[in-house]
């Protein structure tokens, strides 16, 4: 190599002498240029996740100065609480039956979706709505979808003769029905998402391994166990996990609905930690309850972890 | 014969197939089509058990629109919607693309890991935090004050925007850069004349899914804000329409509805970059 021969490295070492490094070196502008978003991000979410955990074992009230230790005694009183298991059993119930519900009818709609139609565009647009218009604008229309006088799903079922003259049920009136009509709002808030995330897989597969397994002969579920289900399987999980999340961590939803009743029936922990903690301004039993998902968040976040980096050595 | 059992089948799966995609569409689109009647529908017509609640059996009317816009605050949660979302996403942007720029192209290893870790973030849902933040908020002097929410929403679009440019910035060839510091720029000079002009559609959906996002939060606004004049639309209307003395439902419709469209609108030309950033790139979308 001649010396007249300047390559990008040699220009770039003779600038960092001449100017102030601070616009060139790899590491000082790469410290400047991400410090603000940690600095913001330890600020105000770092330290208050910190913050839950010490209010969690204080005795923390809205608008008193007191402030005190006081162990493990909140969450031992949550343990001893009939509603705090009630709250809990309904997280975990309402969680595993949404997102089973949801990854069947996602898959559905999925492979519907794959094909291609007239008006694809138009119907895309509609099944996506419910995920993108603001939710608890959404949810106020299925509470008035469901009004105990008003509903007009009962009238078009009353009317084509599925329900009786006199039976006219209030969906959110009832315990179970209350739940059911919880879970039904939460599948058709989630499907969309669930959906294109599943599409996005689908679309994934390369055609080429398709045809081929067409050409050996494989039938339809031979097809869907052995290439589409495995093919898909990290995608499917990120969704579930997403799923996950989402779900046991709306409050929306139950707070439009039905404000966790009738009789705590859909009380779940968030919403449960917004009443105790805000509401009755009891911050420090709110925190804990609203830590109990914790450990579920930590989790998801492993798995995601073990995803990320699968995914970074493939 | 066997022809004719064929396209049978054919006819049977096609009809099978739009069916299905009806009974989707149909069960997605219910509550918003309700809110459409609903909104133009008489009183007298809406609380009338005895008409078929899907057709207009009186002449349609904008008495709801005219009280909705008239008769209570929503103009002014449009308002402060706006307001909060344009604010947030400067906020947004300002501390994700140098940082997403700095994680892709400055940071070695470590940039990988930090900037998983800043993902991860995005799962310590506001539900865990929003207790602790009413006192981080009340101890700022922040509390029933829009600030609070400008202060607190980038929480969680900032990570979002970060991982969304992180992927994008990947995607420019890094010769651009190289050929722009040859002539003359700085690292940093680079980033600004070269790196952000090409990155606009990148930006551009960032910007879009901040504002929805903002548009969107709930429990942050709920837990922050007393005021009824200083809500979002997103708890404004719900709060004060439904849980008010009177269930207005015609102006509570119209509400929901306006509020909703625009958003649809604008965010369905931008879904699938959305989900390719969700997928944490496991998938390209």
């Amino acid at each position: 190599m001649g010396p007249a021969v300047k390559t990008t490295e040699s220009i770039l070492h003779n600038r960092n002498k001449q100017l102030g490094f601070i616009f060139d070196n790899k590491n000082v502008l790469g410290f400047l240029m991400i410090a603000p978003a940690v600095i913001y991000i330890l600020a105000l979410v770092g330290y208050p996740l910190v913050l839950a955990f010490i209010y969690s074992v204080s005795n923390i009230t809205i608008g008193s100065s007191d402030f005190s230790f006081v162990g493990l005694k909140n969450i031992q009183g949550l343990i001893g609480d009939f509603d705090f298991k009630t709250a809990l059993y309904n997280t975990i119930y309402f969680t595993a039956v949404s997102m089973i519900i949801v990854l069947v009818l996602a898959k559905i709609l999925a492979l519907i979706l794959l094909k291609d139609f007239k008006g694809k565009f138009v119907i895309r647009t509609l099944v996506l709505m419910p995920y993108v218009a603001p939710i608890s604008l959404g949810v106020i229309g299925w509470l008035w979808m469901l009004d105990s006088i008003y509903s007009p799903i009962n009238w078009l079922l009353q009317h084509s003769g599925l329900f009786g003259p006199d039976f006219w049920p209030m969906w959110l009136g009832k315990p179970n029905l209350a739940m059911s009509a919880i879970i039904a709002v939460h599948v058709w808030r989630m499907l969309p998402l669930a959906t294109v995330i599943m599409l996005a897989g689908l679309t994934s597969i390369p055609q080429d391994i398709q045809d081929a397994a067409l050409v050996d002969g494989a039938g339809y579920f031979r097809q869907l166990f052995q290439i589409t289900i495995p093919m898909m399987l990290p995608i499917m999980l990120v969704a579930v996990l997403f799923g996950i999340v989402f779900t046991a961590t709306d409050i929306i939803i139950i707070l439009v609905l039905t404000r966790g009743g009738p009789y705590g029936s859909t009380q779940v922990l968030v919403s449960k930690a917004f009443f105790t903690g805000i509401d009755a301004g009891d911050l420090a039993t709110g925190a804990a309850t609203a830590l109990f998902l914790f450990p579920l968040l930590a989790a998801v976040a492993i798995f995601m972890l073990r995803i990320a980096r699968r995914a970074e050595v493939a | 014969m066997k022809k004719n059992t064929e396209r049978t089948k054919q006819m049977v799966l096609k009809i099978a197939h739009f069916g299905s995609l009806a009974a989707f569409a149909l069960f997605a689109s219910l509550p918003f089509l309700w809110m459409l009647i609903t909104t133009f529908k008489q009183d007298a017509d809406l609380y009338n058990r005895a008409n078929n609640p899907f057709f207009f059996n009186m002449a349609p009317t904008l008495a709801h629109l005219k009280e909705l816009f008239h008769g209570t605050l929503f103009l002014n949660w449009l308002l402060n919607t706006a307001w909060v979302g344009v604010l947030v996403v400067l906020i947004t942007l300002f501390l994700a693309i140098p940082a997403a720029y700095s994680l892709v192209r400055l940071a070695g290893r470590w940039g990988e890991r930090l900037g998983i870790g800043i993902f991860l973030t995005y799962l310590v849902a506001p539900t865990i935090l929003f207790i602790p933040m009413s006192r981080v908020v009340a101890n700022l002097g922040l509390q029933d004050s829009l600030w609070s929410l400008v202060l607190v929403f980038p929480t969680f679009t900032v990570p979002f925007a970060i991982w969304l440019l992180m992927g994008f910035f990947k995607t420019i060839p890094q010769d651009l850069e190289e050929a722009a510091m040859i002539d003359g720029y700085s690292r940093f000079g680079a980033f600004i004349r070269m790196v952000i002009p090409i990155s606009t559609s990148g930006i551009l959906t960032v910007v879009i899914f901040s504002f929805t996002l903002v548009v969107q939060e709930y429990i942050y606004t709920l837990t922050f804000v007393t005021t009824a004049s200083r809500y979002t639309v997103s708890v404004g209307v719900p709060t004060f329409l439904v849980h008010g003395d009177v269930y207005n439902w015609g102006a509570l419709m119209a509400g929901c509805l306006i509020a909703s469209l625009p958003v649809v609108i604008v965010y369905n030309f931008f879904v699938e970059r959305f989900i390719s950033g969700l997928t944490l790139g496991a998938v390209k979308g």
